[in-house]
Parts: C-alpha cells; structure tokens; sequence
C-alpha cells in the first residue's frame, strides 16, 4: 500500500520535521504520500510536493485545520486511513496530541517517538527518559508512529508530486481555538538550529540570560534552557530542552550553568558535539562533554564573547 | 454538570519507577530490573491530583474518583492520591504490562459507568514515555481534549486550557465532559499530611479486573529488547574560553 506522513507546518511554511519524517516514512511503506492539513497553506504543500520520495501530496485547506486540533485532525486522516498501511507524524507536540486519536478510533496500538526504523514492522523507541532503548515489533495491520525527527536526516529536495486536494470533514464541534502567544524570535528554531546555547539555573535571572543571547547571536545560535531556569521563570516555557521539553540534536550544544540532571540530558545528549561551561567541576554535565570548562560563567561568557569577535565571528 | 459544587472528575494515576531512581537495564535485554526498586506515582499524574483537588476546594467540583490500572501494589498509588484529597479509588488488577490503548478502553468503560465532567491525568507516564492515554480515551469517548496543560479554566460547560506548544502556548476551549492531560507547570502537587494519609486508608477503593469492563489487556506490541543507550565516550576538560574555542574549531562544531 503506501505511507502517509502529516506535515508539521503554520500554514506558511513547511517545518523541516515534515521532510525527516518522510525519511522514516519510506522505511516502513511506499510510497510516500503527504497530507497537509491547514488554512490558506498551498504554499505548504507546493513545499511538501517538491521532497525527495514524495508521490502525492493531499491538501485539506480550510478554516476547520487553521489550528490543527486534535478532534478535527482525527477525523480527517480518519477519511483517508483506509488507503494506508501506515501513518506517521513528527513527535511534536501537535503530533503527539492528534495521532493517539486516530490510533484509537483505529483500535491500533501507536508506536511512540522512534529512533530508528529496525525493519518494516520493528522499530527503537526510548523509554525511561532515553535511559534505555526498547526494540518493539509492531502487529500486522496498520501502523500508526511519531518519530523523533533527530533520529532521521531530512529526505532531500528534488521531487514533484502532484497535489491533490481533500475534503474537509465535518466539524467535530468539540473543541475551539482561543488564542495563542507564541514566542518570536529572529533566531533559528531549537530543534533544527546547527548549534544551540542553553542556559540552566546558573545564570540566575532573566537578565542575566542576554549574555547566553550575546554568544548565540554571533554563532547563530538557538537558545534553549533547563527546565530549572524556566521554572525561576528565566525564559518562557518553549525554550526548554529536556525529556518534557524539546529533544535537540545540533551539531554543538553549549551547555552553559547547567548541572545535567537526567532529564535535561535525555533531551541534548545525541548532539553531535556537547560542550559545557559550568562552575561546579563535579556536575554531571561533564560526564556527558565532549569538551567541559570548568569556570564561573559571569567571567567565561564576556570572554568568550570577545574571543569569538576577535575571531571574525 | 453545570452549577457549581456539582462536577465529577476522574482522575487515573499511574504507579512507576520513582522519577529519583536511575533505572537499570536487565542483562538478558528482558527489560528494566524493577526488584528493590521505589516506586511512586507517576509525576504528571500528581500534577493531575493536585489540579483536581484543588478545584474541590474552590468548591468547583463535588466528587474525585482516583484509578490506577496495574499489579495489587498500584492500591498504594491510588491511597496516595486519596490522601491528597481524593474521595474514593477504584483499582484495575492486571498482571504485566498494559498499554495505553488498552488502558484507555478500561478508563471509557469507567467513564461510561461513572459519567465524569472531567478526567485530568498525566500527559505521560515516564516509564514508557507513550504520551497517548489521555487522548485515546477522548477519542473513544468523542469527548474534546486539552494536552499538556499549563492552566486551566473552568466555566459551567466548558473548560479553557492553556497548552505547552513547541512555539509557546496555544488556548483552546473545550465542551464537557473533556478530557485534559497535564504538564509540568500547571501546579505544584501537595505532600499529604500524616491524618490525610490515615484518613485515607478508611477512603472506599473498589477492586476491579479488566474483563470485568469487558476488556483484554493482552499486549498487541512484541517488544524484542531492551538495551542501554549507546554511551558518550570521555570528553576532555579545557583550561580557557580561547582553549575551548580551539578544540570546537578543530571538531568542526563552530
């Protein structure tokens, strides 16, 4: 049969997560086939179409998808299951709040968040917080994942598939958009910038946070945090990396004023290279860093900020 | 439903590996070693206690009904929630793993016999990391649903949530009954107090089974292995900022 992966996107743009899924996707079923679900977002799918692998792209564009909520996601990618042996979304949290139900009504068990596509119906998944790696083959019949976008590489540009408008469903009138304060930034998103700075508890006030924003400016940084300095209310919320917060797999993690506590870690430990800047030469950040300095933050961030400006960044 | 003082919330609670434990894995790959080993309830699911209860005390809901669906020691999970302030338990005896979709047909039948206006419960347990129960459950039950709550306000006939997204926070209101699933900030949980622990042992807790909701908790996944993750190899530490800078240019990170 085929695969059908839901695109993560806003309704203007296609969020890279999309394309890494559809990598996972084509381990699992081909072909590949796109739903894009939103308002006022053929961009989107114009977007989708052109992803290596991709044979079709569906576009349900209405005012009922502007939001993607869960209860009318559901019933969408419910009017087309039939036609798939598989469908995947990213392990976002508008993933992760849509598919259960359509695994529900589909009375399938959902295969959440994997790592790695072992074989057709096997697959790796974390449990515990990432401290171990279950291998859970899935029963014959459909199969419903998430995936963990760090796992995958993105499937690359190149193809031209054609797109193929979907009717909308009925409108499930169970829930309704409010409002939304999502936080703007001019910085590369966590969970896809090359390198990300976060800063944990150490920093000890918002203030002192534009230090860590002074650095990712110059290396064109995202900025991220423990759960603990977003608790002290440093930051808002979506800068959190961790189990509960956002996983991150940049090519550096500068980790700085952070302990490393295990869940902390379970979210930034399959970067590619970590660094650490922490005061306390025995925290267990340094366990996991490639490269640790063990130094008061207050005098190695202004440092390292003029040492990256005398070196040209 | 409706006026205050009136609303009925169902609250399941999940025993786990307590969060402080660092869990082990079985040399044979079977699993996780769990003898010896603290259990606790299920964090998100404390956050989820803790938001109901403190409802009742704004006198917005009338009745807590505590759940846990596991082994006879899951009876301590629902006790535990009972002292925080839950009214009665009902435990769901099952030996081994149950997965959420087999859990959250226990929990619609529960729903169906108990008519709730609310069931709050964690957005994952952090043993299996699953993050679906909750939405199962509203989707069998047709019923909206409210994610990784962050707060939480309730009106005679709907409940308006504010969600922990990847952007920030979405809003999003929701008919009742409803379905919410918390997040790490939408309370801090109580500890109970020594005479809510013992007047939580004269609390009812009703015993049940699955096939009594008519439902098999037979696994449908096959889990091969469980394996630990691949390690980090030793890192190195560095004397200065410039050292640092040197050795990450050398790695290709900058």
């Amino acid at each position: 049969m085929a695969a059908l992966v839901i695109a993560e996107h806003n309704n203007q743009t296609l969020n890279e997560q999309t394309a890494k899924t559809v990598t996972a996707a084509a381990l699992v079923s081909t072909p590949v086939h796109v739903l894009v679900a939103g308002e006022n977002c053929k961009a989107v799918a114009e977007a989708a179409a052109k992803i290596a692998g991709v044979e079709k792209v569906l576009l349900a564009d209405n005012a009922l998808y502007a939001r993607m909520l869960a209860e009318n996601m559901e019933t969408l990618i419910l009017s087309v299951a039939e036609k798939y042996d598989a469908i995947l979304a990213p392990a976002s949290t508008s993933g992760k709040n849509y598919l259960p139900r359509v695994a529900a009504k589909l009375d399938v068990p959902q295969i959440s968040e994997i790592l790695k596509v072992v074989s057709a119906d096997t697959f790796e998944r974390p449990i515990y917080a990432g401290n171990a790696i279950q291998t859970v083959q899935s029963p014959a019949g459909k199969k419903i994942i998430t995936v963990r976008t760090t796992g995958f590489k993105a499937a690359a540009e190149g193809g031209s598939a054609v797109i193929e408008n979907l009717a909308a469903t009925a409108d499930a009138g169970l829930s309704k958009f409010d409002s939304e304060a999502l936080s703007k930034s001019e910085r590369p998103e966590l969970t896809s910038a090359k390198i990300v700075i976060s800063g944990g508890r150490g920093l000890g006030s918002a203030e002192n946070f534009k230090l860590i924003d002074k650095i990712a400016d110059r290396l064109h940084a995202a900025v991220g945090a423990s759960r603990a300095a977003v608790d002290a209310g440093y930051v808002p919320n979506d800068y959190q990396v961790g189990q509960t917060g956002k996983i991150v797999a940049p090519n550096l993690y500068l980790a700085v004023g952070i302990s490393g506590a295990i869940q902390h870690l379970a979210g930034m430990k399959d970067s590619k290279v970590i660094a650490a800047i922490n005061k306390d030469e025995e925290s267990p950040i340094f366990q996991v860093a490639d490269f640790g300095l063990a130094a008061d933050l207050f005098q190695a961030l202004p440092e390292l900020d003029q040492e990256l400006a005398k070196r040209g960044y | 439903m409706g006026s205050d003082n009136s609303m009925k919330v169902l609250v399941p609670v999940k025993r786990v590996v307590d969060f402080n434990v660092k869990v082990r894995v079985k040399s044979d790959q079977s699993g996780i070693d769990l003898a010896n080993v603290k259990m606790s309830m299920n964090p998100f699911d404390e956050i989820a206690v803790e938001e109901a209860v403190r409802l009742k005390e704004k006198g917005k809901v009338k009745e807590i009904v505590a759940i846990s669906i596991g082994p006879a020691q899951a009876a301590e999970t629902i006790r535990t929630a009972l002292a925080m302030g839950a009214d009665r338990g009902i435990l769901v005896k099952t030996d081994g793993e149950v997965e959420p979709l087999v859990v959250a047909k226990i929990l619609k039948a529960i729903c169906e016999a108990e008519k709730p206006d609310l069931v709050f419960t964690g957005k994952q347990a952090i043993d299996d990391d699953s993050n679906q129960t909750g939405q199962m459950l509203a989707a069998l039950l047709g019923w909206g649903q409210g994610t990784f709550a962050h707060s939480l306000e309730l009106t005679d006939a709907s409940a308006k949530v504010a969600r922990e997204i990847d952007g920030g926070l979405q809003t999003v209101e929701l008919k009742l009954p409803a379905v919410v699933t918390t997040d790490l900030r939408l309370n801090e949980p109580r500890y109970a107090s020594l005479p809510n622990i013992m007047k939580a042992k004269k609390k009812p807790l009703e015993e049940k089974t699955p096939a009594d909701y008519g439902v098999d908790a037979t696994p449908r996944l096959k889990v091969l292995k469980v394996s630990e993750p691949p390690k980090r190899g030793p890192g190195i530490k560095v004397k200065s900022v410039s050292e640092l800078l040197d050795k990450l240019k050398e790695a290709g990170a900058i």
